[in-house]
């Protein structure tokens, strides 16, 4: 038996490695793909385009005004000096946040009574505008607790010794910077495998199906068992080559910690392999042409990457579409890549997903395994 | 170049992809699943977030600061732990997405007229999240401070003014910050990339392959009447795929439709232009189905993924990356597209995009033809 697995084998790698196009496929196109999504990937905001209109030409508004120029979120372009400058702009998308300061401003803030300032977001990216409110409202609150401080003050000095107040200590563990990047690349390894083991795996036994060879394999001793065996072995050989790969240029080139062990993520990276590897033969054994192996492959890769919490949070999602992502294998191994990425956790956490993994890896497999032989009788 | 000729070539392709059970899910149903998978998966709009609390105080006022976050909609109280072990373990273990640690002197720090620290300590793995959370956070904390400090003051006779400042944010084309409204509209990119290119060279590729496409040269056709026979049945099935999408869009998810409806049938054709002669293009040039639709996906899907400012803002990538935007088609679809649905931007501020896009379209059916042709000879 192991002589006839390392026929196959041998006869499998040959056949990958020969095709030029291949390597470059399984070795050059994840590192592209990595280094593309490492750099464009990002939901960060710094320098919004911002315009200021000052109507109020007050000590105060060129404080709120000086406290946007020297914060690195916003790039304050422009000083109008008319409304109508507004519209124009933010139409044309060449800004994307207004400050608009009304006359009376200080007049306002003098009396003790609450000062408005006018902003205007272009909301088009949703998220960019919620964010960039975020740090809007965060300079209003820091300049209204320094006026307030200044008012105290004049009022009468002792006052200000004896004020309490409560302050917010943040502290944002793990990626303290709040860098997108730190949070993405991790989750582009598992990614990039997935689509790379699923589409290959899928394409390899169809492939032989296509052109007629699967007839010519199955007339030789070969069982049927060692024929998957031989077929996903190699699959799973590069998929672990390439997970390695990825995670090592990521890692380097990205410069993104690494806090936990080597031994986890492969644990874990072993286990989603396998579960990949599933649902590539799944994939095969309902595919007639490559086309349709390529095209129902697609149909898997889109909603497995778009709900598993890589971009987006899982928990904002709709409750019944939360509950179908516990099916999704790459949910579980993003825990684990930016458990052992970022967290620096090792088994006592990640067990739960570790565990998952290999359910659905077990469960796939055998489906696959089964329907594969029928689909050979 | 015969009308009848082409349409015979046209009405062969026609036929071949309503026979194929696959290609025709593909063209009617993934552009469905496409829109729904992004309208109902991608929600960045974060509320109700896990957090779990250690108030080493357990006074009145540790209750109130608690209650306040209680009431907001972002926060959600999970759970109360007795010890700062649990807390970590929480995040660790992604639990709790914040921990806040109210310190055993809060009141009495307070009462002391004393500045009292609140810790919150975030799981910023995911950067975007915790960026929001700290936000809301801030607020919170802020406006317990403030209140403390009024009533302190009142306390102590003097004359309490209310909050000096409030920003009065309006927020432009997108009112409700609503995350389906940002994202579904690009969507309509991703569709044309994977029906113009990703289907159109698998299926071309397979000609080459099986060597179909040789038996139709050799009949009196030319390559012309072939190249348009081939392409002119995937162009109309984009077309009404976009406006299927659009509908959806509308109707579904309430995204606006601000712009005219011509704008987006001329942006589509062009773009559509684009795709198709790049999925030719590759067709002519790999001659193998898993090359040709493998640098499909990569030359078009995932520029339009990743690069088009679809998700991602192109502002906030490094400056190389900006550039080379530029010379990306999908980049001026997706802001016309953007335009269109949420803007409502006149004719004259789409001609910034619309002019590139109909270059590229131009540029790119000349290279297909081209190469066609040169391939013949």
């Amino acid at each position: 038996m192991l002589t006839r697995l390392k026929q196959m084998l041998i006869k499998e790698f040959i056949q990958v490695f020969r095709d030029k196009r291949a390597r470059f496929l399984l070795f050059v196109t994840p590192i592209i793909q990595m280094l593309i999504f490492g750099y464009a990937a990002t939901f960060e905001v710094h320098n919004v385009a911002t315009v200021v209109l000052d109507l109020d030409h007050s000590q105060e508004s060129r404080d709120v005004i000086s406290r946007f120029t020297s914060s690195p979120y916003f790039d304050v372009q422009h000083q109008l000096t008319d409304s109508r400058q507004i519209e124009d702009l933010i139409d044309r998308g060449k800004a994307t946040v207004a400050l608009q300061i009304n006359p009376g401003f200080a007049e306002n803030l003098r009396k003790g009574q609450t000062a408005p300032l006018q902003v205007i977001v272009d909301a088009t990216n949703s998220n960019t505008a919620l964010i960039a409110s975020g740090y809007i409202n965060q300079i209003a609150i820091g300049f209204a607790k320094d006026y307030q401080q200044d008012r105290i003050n004049r009022i009468s000095p002792q006052l200000t010794e004896r004020i309490p107040s409560v302050e917010l200590e943040q502290r944002p563990w793990y990626n303290p910077d709040l860098r997108s990047r730190w949070f993405f690349v991790p989750g582009i390894v598992g990614t990039l495998t997935l689509v790379l083991v699923v589409q290959l795996t899928a394409f390899a036994v169809v492939r032989e199906r296509e052109i007629g060879t699967l007839e010519q394999i199955m007339v030789t001793p070969i069982r049927s068992g060692e024929f998957i065996l031989g077929k996903t072995l190699p699959f799973f050989l590069i998929g672990l080559f390439d997970v390695s790969l990825i995670a090592v240029v990521g890692t380097l080139w990205f410069q993104v910690p690494f806090r936990g062990q080597v031994s986890v993520l492969f644990t874990g990276a072993i286990l989603f392999l396998l579960c990949m590897l599933g649902v590539g033969l799944l994939i095969s054994t309902v595919s007639a042409t490559q086309q349709q192996a390529m095209v129902t492959a697609f149909f898997f890769l889109m909603p497995a990457v778009t709900f598993s919490g890589f971009a987006f949070p899982i928990s904002t999602m709709p409750q019944w579409l939360q509950d179908l992502t516990y099916a999704n294998p790459l949910r579980y191994f993003l825990v684990v890549l930016r458990g052992s990425y970022l967290k620096g956790v090792g088994m006592d956490i990640l067990w739960p997903q570790m565990l998952a993994m290999a359910g659905l890896g077990a469960a796939l497999l055998v489906t696959a395994v089964l329907r594969f032989r029928k689909a050979i009788d | 170049m015969s009308f009848t000729r082409f349409l015979a070539v046209a009405k062969k392709e026609m036929v071949q992809v309503l026979r194929d059970s696959r290609s025709l899910i593909i063209v009617i149903i993934m552009p469905v699943i496409l829109v729904l998978l992004f309208g109902y998966g991608v929600n960045l709009d974060l509320k109700h977030l896990p957090i779990y609390v250690y108030d080493r105080d357990g006074s009145q006022q540790s209750q109130d600061l608690l209650k306040r976050f209680q009431a907001s909609d972002y926060f959600e109280i999970v759970r109360v732990v007795n010890s700062y072990r649990d807390l970590t373990r929480a995040i660790d273990d992604g639990h709790a997405k914040m921990g806040i640690v109210i310190p055993w002197d809060f009141s009495q720090r307070l009462r002391d007229g004393r500045p009292a620290q609140v810790q919150a300590l975030v799981d910023a793995t995911d950067d975007n999240t915790a960026n929001v959370l700290i936000g809301y956070a801030q607020a919170v904390v802020q406006g317990y401070s403030s209140d403390v400090q009024i009533d302190w003051l009142r306390d102590h006779g003097q004359v309490a003014h209310p909050a000096p400042v409030i920003v009065e944010t309006r927020t432009w084309y997108n009112e409700d910050l609503d995350s389906s409204a940002f994202i579904v509209p690009g969507v309509l990119a991703l569709v044309m990339s994977v029906i113009g290119a990703f289907l159109t060279s698998l299926t071309i590729a397979r000609e080459w392959e099986r060597g179909t496409m040789e038996q139709l040269i050799s009949t009196p056709v030319s390559p012309l009447e072939i190249m348009f026979g081939k392409l002119v049945p995937y162009f109309v099935i984009g077309m009404i795929d976009v406006i299927v999408c659009a509908l959806i869009a509308l109707s579904w998810f309430h995204v606006p439709f601000r712009g005219s409806f011509l704008t987006l049938l001329f942006s589509s054709a062009m773009f559509m232009i684009v795709v198709l002669s790049m999925g030719f293009f590759l067709s002519v040039i790999a001659k193998n189905q898993l090359a040709a639709s493998q640098l499909a996906l990569l030359t078009t899907f995932l520029p339009a993924f990743l690069l088009s400012g679809f998700l991602y803002e192109i502002e906030q990538m490094p400056v190389v990356l900006q550039w080379i935007t530029g010379i990306l088609p999908a980049r001026y679809y997706v802001s016309v597209l953007k335009k269109i649905f949420l803007k409502g931007s006149p004719a004259t501020l789409l001609y910034a995009d619309l002019v590139p896009l109909a270059i590229f379209a131009f540029v790119l059916a000349l290279l297909a033809t081209h190469s066609f042709q040169k391939k013949l000879t």
